[in-house]
C-alpha cells in the first residue's frame, strides 16, 4: 500500500502543478484578450461572473501575485471556472459536464479494446519469433505512426463519403431526443463507430511492439526455461509464465501511452465533430475562448491522473513485489 | 499511437543479470546497427525526408499561395498532387511544408533531448534532493497530456507565434521521457565496475562522465532524440492542423487544416489529404524503425541473430526456446 | 572386460555436438560428448566458466535457449522399469513433455530468476503435479506441497510467499523441491550451490545426499568448484573448452589426477589439514571458442604442454596407467611413452608419498 500512497501523493502533486500552470500562463504571456472581451460582452455578465474572470486572469492588477493565487485557489473549489465566450453565458462548467461524458465512453472503451487487441497480438508475436511475424513489424510501425487525424480523415473518407456505412460527423443524429432511451444509444453507438476505430487502430500498433518486445525479453529469463523444463504445454508457459510477466511494463507505461491517446482522442473528436471534449476544445481555440480553454486542460488533466492511479492499481494488483512491506 | 519504448526502462533493471550469450564474431558496434534491416531502411527514409526538406522549396513548381484557375482538380501532369478548392498547387504546397515539418522537428527533438540529457545525468549523478526534484519534476510533465498542455500554451500565444516558438512549446512538454530513460540508464552505470574502478584512481567527476558515462549512453540518447522528434512532427502536424501557429505558413498540418475546412472530403478531393498524411506516417515509421532498430542494438536479447533461420527453415527445423533444434540424422547415427 | 560403464546405464550421452549459432558465425560450443549416467550414482561435472558443462546437460535435455543448437549425436534415457529407451533428441514434443519432470528434473540455480516473480511458491510447486498428474485433487497436490517444503526444511507458511520475500537459501531449497515433485529418477543440478555461502553449501548439500539415500535417483552435478565432488560425487567428468579432458571415479581422480588441467583444479584451493602448500592456481584464461588453436586446447596454459600438444587432439582413452576405461583422461603425456608423465600426474605408487 505504501506504493499506492506514494503514486497518489505524486498525483497530488501533479495536479497542484497542472492547476499552477494554469494560473501562470495568462499572466506570463503576451496579449490581453479577455479585457477586450469583457467590454464587448459588457452590460451582459453579472458582477459576480466579472469577478470570477478578474480573479482567473488576473485583471485586477491591485492584488499581488500571491493573493491572486490564494484567490485562484478558492475560486476553483467552489468549481468556478468561469464563463465560456464561445458558450456565452454558459458556464464553463457546464459546457465541460455537457461534453466530458461523450469524450468519456469514447476513450473508454476504445482504449480498452486497443489494449486487449495489442496486447494479445503482441503475445502472439512475441511467442512466435521469426518467420511472419517479424515481417509485421515495419507494418504496424507503420499504423502507429499514423498521425490520429489523418487516419480520421481517410476513414471518413472511405466508409462514410465513399461507401456510406457509417455517419462522418456528429454523435448522435440530431432528429433523435438525447436521453436514456433506446434510439438515442443506438444512435450513439453507431456515430462512435468510425472514431472508435480510428482510435483503436492507431493505438494497437502502439501495444503490440511494447509487448512483443517485452515478451521477446521474458521468454529468455530463466523461469521460463524453467517452466518449459517442468514439461509444461507452450500454451501454459507463454500465457502464465511469460506474457503474464511481459504485461507489467505495458500496465505501468500506461501513463505516456495515455497521454498520448487523450491527445489523440481530441483530434479525432475534432474532424469528426464529435460533440466531446476535443471537439469543444477545438470550438475553444478558435474563438480564443480562454476560460474553456484552461478549464478543458484541468479537467483532462485530472482524468488522465485518475485513470493513471487506477492503472497504478491494477498494476500493484498484478505485481506482488510492489505489495511487499519488506 | 506512436510506439514508445516503455519498456526500455525494464530492459536496464535486468542488465547485469546477463546470461551467457556469444555473441557472433567480434565487429565494429555500429555495424550490427547498420545491418539490421529495421534501421537501414529507417535511416534511408529519414535522409530521403531530410533531402526534401532542404531541396523542397527551391524546386516547387508554383508558390504555394498562389491562386489559379484549376480549381480542385485531381492530379496531373501539370499539378502533380492536384489543386486545393482555390486552385492552389497542392504539390508545391506539400515541398514547401517539408521544410518547416523537419526544422522544427529536429530543432524541439535536439532541444529536448539536451534538456532530457542534463537533467537526466544530473539527477543520478547528483543523488540527493535534486535528483527527487528532478525527477519529479520529470514525472510530472510526463503524465500531463502533452498535447492537451501544448494546445494551451500555443493557444495564448498571439498568432501562434512563429516556429521557433511552436518548437520550443514541443521541447518544453517532451524532455521528460528522455531524462527518466537517461536517468535509470545513468544510475545503472554508475554502479558498474568500470566507473568504479575509473573514480578508484582518483578520476574527478567530469572526466567521469565524458568519457566512461557518455559514451554508453549514446545509444539510448540517440533512440530517445528519434523519438522525440516523431512525437515533435506530430504535435506539431496537430497544432497546425487545429489551426494554432501560423496559417499563411506552410506545413503539412496547414494543408490538412484546409483541406478540412473547405470540405475537401465530402468532394472527394482526396488528393488533397491523402500526401500530407501519407507523408507523415512514411516518415514516422522511418522514425520508428531507427528506434526499433536501436532498441535491438541496446538489447540484444532482440537480435534475431545467431541463427541461419532460412537455413534452419530449408532442414524443417524450428528453434524454439525450451526446444532447442536438433538438426536431423544425415544417414545412420 | 569389467567395464564400470556398463553397470547400468539411465542416462547415455553419445557424440553430442552443440553450437551456438549456424553458418558463418558457428561456435561449436560442445565436441562430440560420450558420457553415461549410470543408475544410482552421483555424476559430478566440473569445469571453468564457458567450459560448457552447463551446455552439456541443457543440449542433453533440449533446453538450451536459441541461439544454441544440436548439430549431432544421440541421447538415451532408460526408464527403470526396464522398458525401450527413449531418444531425446528425436522423440516429438509430447513425449518430450512428459519424460520432463516425470522422470529427468532439473535443479536450477536458485537465482532470483528462476521462479516467476507473479506466483506463490505453492503454485510453482503445483503446477507441475497438475500437469503431470492431471487425476490429482487439489487438496492432494496442496498436501504434497507440503510434505515437499517439509522434506527441504522449509516453513509451511512460504507457501504462500512469493520468490521476493524468500532468501537466497530457501529460494534454492524451493527448487530442489520443486525437482522431487514427481519422484524422477534423473536429478540434474546447475551448480545449486555456487550463489550461496559456505555454510549454506555444506546444509544444501547434506540435504541432497539424505534425499539421495531416500528417494535414490541418479545425479548429475554441475559445478566449477571441484572440491564439492571429492565428497559428493561417485564419478567425475572434468570438462575443458567444450570437451571431457578426464574422467574417472572421484577419489582416483582426487589422489591421482592424470590431466594437467584436473591436478591445476584440485591444487587451487588449500585443504584445511595438511602442511601448508603454495598455491597454484591455472595462469591465463580460457579459450576463445570462436578461435580455438589447433591441437589441445589447454596447450597455451599447461606447464607440461610438448611439441605433440600443438598438433591435433589428444583422444580420451584409458592411459598406461588405468588400462580399464573406468578412468580415462584425454591427454598426450599419457598416450605416448609413460615416460613423459610428469610425477605430479603419475599414480601414487610412483609418486611414493601421500
Amino acid at each position: 500500500m505504501k506504493y499506492i500512497a506514494r503514486r497518489i501523493i505524486f498525483y497530488l502533486i501533479t495536479a497542484w502543478a497542472a492547476i499552477t500552470i494554469n494560473f501562470l500562463l495568462p499572466r506570463l504571456l503576451p496579449g490581453d484578450p479577455v479585457q477586450a472581451l469583457l467590454l464587448r460582452f459588457k452590460g451582459q455578465i453579472s458582477e459576480q461572473a466579472t469577478q470570477s474572470l478578474y480573479v482567473l486572469f488576473g485583471l485586477d492588477k491591485s492584488q499581488s501575485l500571491w493573493s491572486q493565487y490564494i484567490s485562484y485557489w478558492v475560486q476553483l473549489f467552489r468549481g468556478d471556472l468561469g464563463l465560456s465566450f464561445t458558450f456565452f453565458p454558459t458556464p464553463v462548467s457546464q459546457v465541460i459536464g455537457q461534453s466530458l461524458p461523450w469524450t468519456l465512453v469514447l476513450v473508454g472503451v476504445s482504449t480498452v479494446i486497443g489494449f486487449a487487441l495489442g496486447t494479445a497480438a503482441g503475445v502472439i508475436a512475441g511467442w512466435r519469433r521469426g518467420g511472419w511475424t517479424e515481417r509485421l513489424i515495419p507494418v504496424t510501425s507503420f499504423f502507429s505512426s499514423i498521425p490520429y487525424f489523418w487516419l480520421a480523415l481517410l476513414l471518413i473518407s472511405i466508409f462514410a463519403v465513399n461507401l456510406h456505412w457509417f455517419s462522418d460527423a456528429g454523435g448522435y443524429d440530431i432528429l433523435t431526443d438525447p436521453g436514456w432511451n433506446l434510439d438515442f444509444i443506438l444512435s450513439a453507438a453507431y456515430h462512435g463507430i468510425l472514431p472508435a476505430l480510428t482510435i483503436v487502430i492507431s493505438s494497437f500498433a502502439g501495444w503490440m511492439l511494447g509487448m512483443r518486445n517485452m515478451m521477446v525479453t521474458v521468454t529468455s529469463e530463466d523461469y521460463v526455461v524453467v517452466a518449459h523444463a517442468k514439461g509444461l504445454s507452450e500454451r501454459t508457459v507463454n500465457f502464465a509464465y511469460a506474457a503474464r510477466n511481459a504485461i507489467l511494463p505495458s500496465v505501468s507505461g500506461f501513463a505516456l501511452s495515455l497521454g498520448f491517446i487523450v491527445g489523440g482522442t481530441l483530434l479525432t473528436e475534432m474532424v469528426f465533430s464529435y460533440p466531446g471534449i476535443g471537439y469543444t476544445m477545438f470550438q475553444a481555440v478558435q474563438a480564443k475562448d480562454y476560460p474553456l480553454m484552461q478549464g478543458m486542460f484541468l479537467v483532462i488533466t485530472f482524468a488522465v491522473l485518475f485513470a493513471n492511479l487506477v492503472a497504478d492499481m491494477v498494476y500493484v494488483f498484478l505485481d506482488p513485489r510492489t505489495r511487499s512491506e519488506v | 499511437m506512436t510506439y514508445i519504448a516503455s519498456d526500455t526502462e525494464a530492459m536496464l533493471e535486468g542488465d547485469d543479470n546477463e546470461r551467457a550469450f556469444v555473441e557472433t564474431k567480434r565487429q565494429h558496434p555500429l555495424s550490427g546497427f547498420w545491418r539490421t534491416p529495421k534501421s537501414r531502411v529507417g535511416l534511408i527514409i529519414f535522409a530521403a525526408f531530410v533531402l526534401l526538406a532542404i531541396v523542397g522549396p527551391m524546386v516547387a513548381p508554383f508558390n504555394p499561395n498562389a491562386l489559379t484557375d484549376d480549381l480542385l482538380q485531381p492530379p496531373s501532369l501539370k499539378h502533380i498532387f492536384g489543386t486545393t478548392l482555390t486552385g492552389q498547387d497542392v504539390f508545391s504546397q506539400f515541398l514547401v511544408g517539408a521544410r518547416s515539418v523537419m526544422v522544427v522537428g529536429l530543432i524541439a527533438g535536439t532541444v529536448a533531448t539536451l534538456l532530457g540529457v542534463i537533467v537526466g545525468i544530473n539527477a543520478a549523478l547528483f543523488p540527493g534532493f535534486a535528483d527527487e526534484f528532478l525527477s519529479a519534476l520529470a514525472n510530472v510533465f510526463l503524465v500531463i497530456p502533452a498535447l492537451p498542455l501544448i494546445i494551451l500554451i500555443a493557444g495564448f500565444i498571439p498568432n501562434g507565434g512563429g516556429w521557433i516558438t511552436v518548437s520550443l512549446v514541443i521541447s518544453v512538454t517532451g524532455w521528460a521521457w528522455g531524462s527518466r530513460v537517461i536517468r535509470a540508464q545513468t544510475l545503472s552505470l554508475r554502479n558498474r565496475d568500470f566507473v568504479q574502478a575509473a573514480r578508484a584512481t582518483g578520476k574527478s567527476t567530469s572526466s567521469l562522465i565524458v568519457f566512461e558515462i557518455f559514451p554508453n549512453l549514446v545509444p539510448i540518447i540517440a533512440g530517445g532524440f528519434v523519438g522525440t522528434v516523431n512525437f515533435a512532427i506530430l504535435s506539431m502536424v496537430s497544432l497546425s492542423f487545429i489551426g494554432i501557429g501560423s496559417s499563411s505558413d506552410w506545413n503539412w498540418g496547414t494543408i490538412l487544416f484546409w483541406a478540412q475546412g473547405q470540405q475537401a472530403l465530402s468532394q472527394g478531393a482526396w488528393w488533397w489529404f491523402v500526401p500530407p498524411g501519407l507523408a507523415i506516417a512514411i516518415l514516422g515509421m522511418g522514425l520508428t524503425l531507427i528506434t526499433l532498430g536501436i532498441d535491438e542494438f541496446v538489447n540484444p536479447k532482440l537480435r534475431a541473430g545467431g541463427l541461419d533461420l532460412k537455413a534452419l527453415k530449408r532442414a524443417k527445423v524450428r528453434s524454439r526456446v525450451g526446444y532447442t533444434a536438433v538438426l536431423p540424422e544425415k544417414g545412420r547415427s | 572386460m569389467n567395464d564400470a560403464r556398463s553397470e547400468d546405464p539411465v542416462l547415455e550421452i553419445k557424440n553430442l555436438c552443440v553450437s551456438y549459432g549456424t553458418g558463418s558465425g558457428e561456435v561449436r560450443a560442445l565436441e562430440n560428448i560420450t558420457v553415461t549416467l549410470n543408475r544410482g550414482e552421483v555424476l559430478g561435472l566440473a569445469g571453468e566458466s564457458g567450459s560448457g558443462k552447463s551446455t552439456l546437460v541443457y543440449g542433453a535435455t533440449r533446453l538450451l535457449s536459441p541461439p544454441g543448437i544440436v548439430t549431432s549425436g544421440e541421447v538415451l534415457y532408460h526408464p527403470p522399469t526396464g522398458g525401450e529407451a527413449v531418444a531425446i533428441l528425436r522423440v516429438d514434443d509430447d513425449k518430450l513433455r512428459q519424460l520432463r519432470w516425470n522422470d529427468i528434473a532439473i535443479v536450477f540455480q536458485g537465482s532470483m530468476n528462476s521462479l516467476s516473480p507473479v506466483f506463490r511458491i505453492e503454485r510453482q510447486l503445483t503446477d507441475v503435479i497438475a500437469k503431470h498428474r492431471p487425476a490429482s485433487s487439489r487438496i492432494e497436490r496442496s498436501t504434497r506441497a507440503r510434505e515437499l517444503l517439509k522434506m527441504v526444511g522449509i516453513p509451511q507458511d512460504r507457501l504462500i510467499a512469493y520468490p521476493h520475500q524468500l532468501s537466497g537459501g530457501m529460494r534454492q531449497r524451493v527448487m530442489i523441491a520443486m525437482a522431487m515433485a514427481l519422484n524422477p529418477d534423473v536429478v540434474i543440478m546447475d551448480e545449486p550451490t555456487t550463489a550461496l555461502d559456505v555454510v549454506m553449501q555444506r546444509q544444501i548439500l547434506q540435504e541432497i545426499l539424505r534425499l539421495r539415500s531416500k528417494l535414490n535417483f541418479s545425479v548429475i552435478f554441475i559445478t566449477h568448484d571441484v572440491s564439492l565432488l571429492i565428497e559428493l560425487a561417485d564419478r567425475i567428468a572434468i570438462m575443458y573448452a567444450g570437451r571431457i579432458v578426464e574422467e574417472g571415479p572421484a577419489q582416483d581422480l582426487y589422489r591421482n589426477p592424470q590431466h594437467p588441467y584436473t591436478y591445476g583444479l584440485l591444487n587451487s584451493f588449500p585443504s584445511l589439514h595438511g602442511e601448508r602448500k603454495e598455491i597454484v592456481g591455472i595462469p591465463g584464461s580460457p579459450p576463445d571458442l570462436q578461435n580455438m588453436p589447433s591441437g589441445c586446447p589447454f596447450t597455451p596454459r599447461c606447464p607440461f604442454a610438448f611439441e605433440a600438444c600443438h598438433k591435433s587432439m589428444p583422444p580420451l582413452t584409458g592411459s598406461d596407467q588405468f588400462p580399464r576405461e573406468a578412468h580415462v583422461v584425454a591427454c598426450h603425456l599419457h598416450s605416448a611413452d609413460s615416460a613423459r608423465v610428469p610425477i605430479e600426474l603419475s599414480s601414487p605408487r610412483v609418486r611414493g608419498s601421500v
